[in-house]
């Protein structure tokens, strides 16, 4: 298994500062090829810090991170991944269709080829015509579709994303959804995905990793066994309610014992 | 398809003129109640002498008489403060460059850069008039580069340290070196930072140009002008040269904000800047 | 922070690691800055020796009368000045405190009218039209450029309604000050009071609070912030107006004269020039740590965080 996995996670731990905030715990995870992997779990479960161990944003204290085969470094130097946070982050003093070149002017891509998959990115979320505006002149949908096809330009394996749609309504929500699901098929990528909507989750995924705090770590991992692709109608089927209801339930079988342990603990102090 | 939020599209010509228009009058007003208080109210009502300040009319007289010597002296003492606002600007940004890169040398200096600033460098200009001579222009160039270097210094830090931390771990997932980090994001991200410094530093560098005279300068500037002439009594003289100074200034200001206007000309004008 | 460290409860262990890691930043600080002192000084040597020893010009000429030591320079403090006379410390500091005196007065009342008229403008959004670009104006007038001036003409007295009332020396001068503080302040007072938030405005409306409560409660508090800023830059700018003002040769007691005075006898001992100018620099940045201070006392505001 772990030699298709694209994203092979084992033993991570990750304890921040001198005073030992202890994040992740023995973590072990495997992302196969064309997985949609989502983590989902309360604040404060780790859930970001394990994306950006993945991504080598963020180095673990202890444990290992294989991606496509190489270390989590080799596979960031190399541009294995290409990463999508919560708010846009997109360059204000750059038009859309600069910012989306950004990653392909580091990579030296010479100016027509540039052209050519700005163009063909902007097709891809299906914002050809706003090459020349600015990140202030879009909607909060629209700028997350921008920082998506900004990370996908130059084509990576893998797609880490950090609750992306979190800030935006409901309805965009659900829209970017099927949007996204769409580019995953399109392009065949592998995502990983860091949510806090067990909707989301259950829609987008083919499994779901269910998160725990205090220490961080992987309490269940259900998969998602409703039919691809996934529609509006997906939404609606019973199926989907079973397993929203799975995953809720072992959100909060970890969730109550941890607020618990936790009071028992701090009592007596 | 969903709809984008463009920026509105251009109203006619005659609305426009007709919204400037609106815009200014309140200025315009204003301005005229300042003159009249000038030449009437201040001296007849108020009676502030010609000590203080003379009729408008009067120093406008002297300002049309005059006309040539004080462009010359006011040019002298502009081409001081030019020489000075760009040697000190750039200073200060080559170095806020290094204390941005070595981000603790950066945070332990900050605070030293910002009561730096505190100092009264005006008291300065004896000092640089016994290093290059009390009638060189690099005396007050000096005193302009010191006044200009702290304003630029911390803004320019300011400017190129408040990215926001997703945007280097944008840069990070790129493998991107420094270098490269600080040419994409920091500096395009410091530039409003950087303008807002500068025209700050104009002012100052105006203004330590002419009061740097009153320690002592060239005839040809316009500080010694204003200082001499106060001593001879011909205050209209003083007050034209004032005059001057305030164009040269407000000018120097505003070639800036031109010159930020287009290089900014992607930021959302809802932005607010320090 | 995308991972948010939760609050540790405390208890007796923990408060009293708090307290020595106080007392340990409190001594890194002020290691720093005996650091700094001592970096700078070694610059300031070192380029002395290192340009005399190979005779350089550029960018000026460097001998005892034109960068004399540094320790020479503090020395001269505790010299007596002149010979038989006080100690040159303590002249400069009734000089420091007399300017100190008038940027004081300046900044008061410059501060006060600033805020006041900052409040009206505030409140009376007309107002901000017509009287904003006036204010905007005033600056236009380089007034350290004018201030000699100004104190000299003030001298003469001002008459108003027949009465002539000539101000003391240093009250003129205090004119300076406050006419360079009230204009950031009066900026400042209005964006600040005009920054609360849209949504704490409706709380407070929903508490049926009246106008004023509305000030008190929620637009200085929102405005403090805006207000120090404006008094860092004014308190620095009081004691430059302030020494400034000062040079008609008139007035003699403050730093101002010192500067001239010292400045005319430089070729016969520079190091008082140099001692002149460590005091005002100190006059200075003790003016801008008040104001510092006073912000920490009364603000109570989250550290911006730089990245």
């Amino acid at each position: 298994m772990s030699a298709e996995a694209v994203v092979s996670v084992r033993g991570v731990t990750k304890v921040f500062g001198k005073g030992g905030v202890t994040a992740l715990k023995d973590i072990d995870l495997d992302v196969a090829q064309g997985d949609f992997v989502s983590l989902i779990g309360p604040s404060g479960c780790g859930k970001s810090t394990l994306l950006r161990i993945v991504g080598d944003i963020t180095e673990p204290t202890s444990g290992d991170v294989t991606v496509n085969g190489k270390s989590a470094r080799r596979a960031r130097e190399d541009r294995d991944y290409g990463i999508v946070f919560q708010a846009p982050v997109l360059f204000d003093w750059r038009t859309v269709a600069k910012n989306i070149a950004l990653p392909l002017e580091m990579q030296r891509w010479d100016r027509g080829r540039r052209q050519a998959r700005v163009a063909e990115m902007l097709d891809l979320v299906e914002l050809t015509g706003f090459e020349k505006l600015y990140p202030w002149q879009l909607s909060g949908g629209m700028q997350q579709r921008v920082s998506i096809a900004r990370a996908l330009a130059f084509a990576p394996p893998l797609l880490l994303m950090d609750e992306p749609f979190g800030a935006l309504d409901e309805m965009t929500r659900e829209r970017l959804n099927l949007e996204l699901l769409r580019i995953w098929s399109e392009t065949g990528s592998t995502v990983v995905f860091v949510t806090h909507s067990i909707s989301e989750a259950v829609f987008l995924s083919t499994r779901v990793a269910v998160m725990s705090p205090r220490p961080g770590r992987v309490s269940a991992l259900i998969g998602i066994d409703l039919p691809q692709p996934r529609t509006v109608e997906t939404r609606e089927q019973p199926r989907f309610f079973e397993l929203v209801t799975e995953v809720r339930e072992a959100l909060h079988a970890t969730g109550a014992d941890e607020v618990e342990e936790q009071l028992a603990a701090e009592g007596p102090e | 398809m969903t709809s984008a939020t463009f920026a509105h599209g251009r109203p006619s010509p005659g609305r426009r003129l007709l919204g400037w228009f609106r815009e200014w009058l309140p200025a315009f007003v204003v301005i005229a109640i300042g003159l009249v208080t000038w030449q009437w109210v201040l001296p007849d009502v108020l009676g502030i002498q010609r000590f203080l300040l003379p009729r408008f009319s009067a120093v406008a007289q002297t300002f049309w008489d005059e006309r040539t010597a004080l462009w010359s002296a006011g040019w002298f003492t502009f081409k001081e403060a030019l020489g000075g606002w760009a040697i000190g600007s750039g200073l200060a940004f080559v170095s806020a460059l290094v204390l941005a890169r070595w981000r603790p040398l950066g945070r332990a200096l900050m605070p030293y850069a910002v009561a730096a600033n505190a100092i009264p460098i005006i008291a300065f200009a004896p000092i640089t008039n016994a290093w290059f001579g009390t009638f060189s222009p690099r005396s007050k160039m000096a005193v302009a580069a010191v006044l200009c270097f702290f304003p630029v210094l911390v803004n320019s830090l300011r400017g190129l340290t408040s990215v926001r931390p997703e945007s280097i771990e944008l840069m990070r997932s790129y493998a991107a070196s420094e270098a490269s980090t600080f040419r994409r994001v920091r500096i395009p991200n410091s530039l409003p930072f950087v303008f807002s410094g500068l025209k700050v530093a104009s002012v100052l560098a105006m203004i330590g140009a002419i009061v740097g005279d009153y320690f002592g300068g060239s005839i040809e500037a316009l500080g010694i002008q204003i200082r001499s002439s106060v001593g001879l009594s011909q205050f209209e003289y003083a007050w034209a040269a004032i005059l001057v100074a305030s164009i040269l200034g407000l000018l120097f200001y505003g070639v800036i904000s031109l010159a930020e206007h287009f290089a900014l000309r992607w930021h959302p004008s809802s932005r607010r800047i320090e | 922070m995308w991972y948010a460290l939760p609050v540790q409860p405390g208890g007796e262990a923990t408060r009293a690691r708090r307290a020595t890691s106080w007392v340990a930043a409190g001594v890194v600080r002020v290691a720093v800055l005996v650091l700094v002192f001592l970096v700078l000084g070694a610059l300031w040597e070192g380029y002395r020796w290192f340009w005399i020893n190979r005779d350089w010009t550029v960018p000026f000429e460097v001998q005892d009368r034109t960068m004399p030591h540094l320790h020479e320079i503090v020395g001269q403090l505790f010299r007596e000045w002149p010979e038989g006379g006080p100690v040159l410390g303590s002249t400069l500091l009734d000089a420091a405190l007399f300017t100190a005196k008038e940027a004081a007065v300046g900044f008061a009342i410059g501060a006060v009218v600033g805020f006041a008229l900052g409040a009206v403008i505030a409140h009376f959004k007309v107002l901000q039209r017509g009287v904003m670009p006036y204010v905007v104006a005033s600056q236009t007038i380089p007034i350290l450029a004018v201030a000699p001036m100004v104190v000299v003409g003030l001298g003469n007295g001002v008459s108003v309604l027949g009465h002539t009332w000539v101000p003391a020396d240093w009250l003129r001068v205090s004119v300076i000050a406050a006419y360079l503080t009230f204009f950031p302040v009066t900026i400042n007072t209005v964006r600040g009071l005009q920054s609360a938030d849209p949504l704490a405005l409706e709380l407070m409306h929903s508490y049926a609070a009246g106008r004023w409560r509305v000030l008190w409660r929620l637009r200085l508090p929102t405005a403090l912030p805006y207000l120090f800023a404006a008094f860092r830059i004014a308190a620095t700018a009081s004691v430059v107006g302030a020494i400034v003002g000062e040079l008609p040769s008139s007035i003699q007691s403050g730093l101002g004269g010192a500067i001239l005075n010292f400045n005319q006898y430089y070729s016969a001992e520079p190091k008082n020039l140099w001692a002149t100018n460590l005091v005002a620099a100190a006059l200075g940045i003790s003016f801008f740590l008040v104001v510092v201070l006073a912000e920490k006392l009364v603000v109570h505001r989250a550290p911006e965080r730089l990245v």
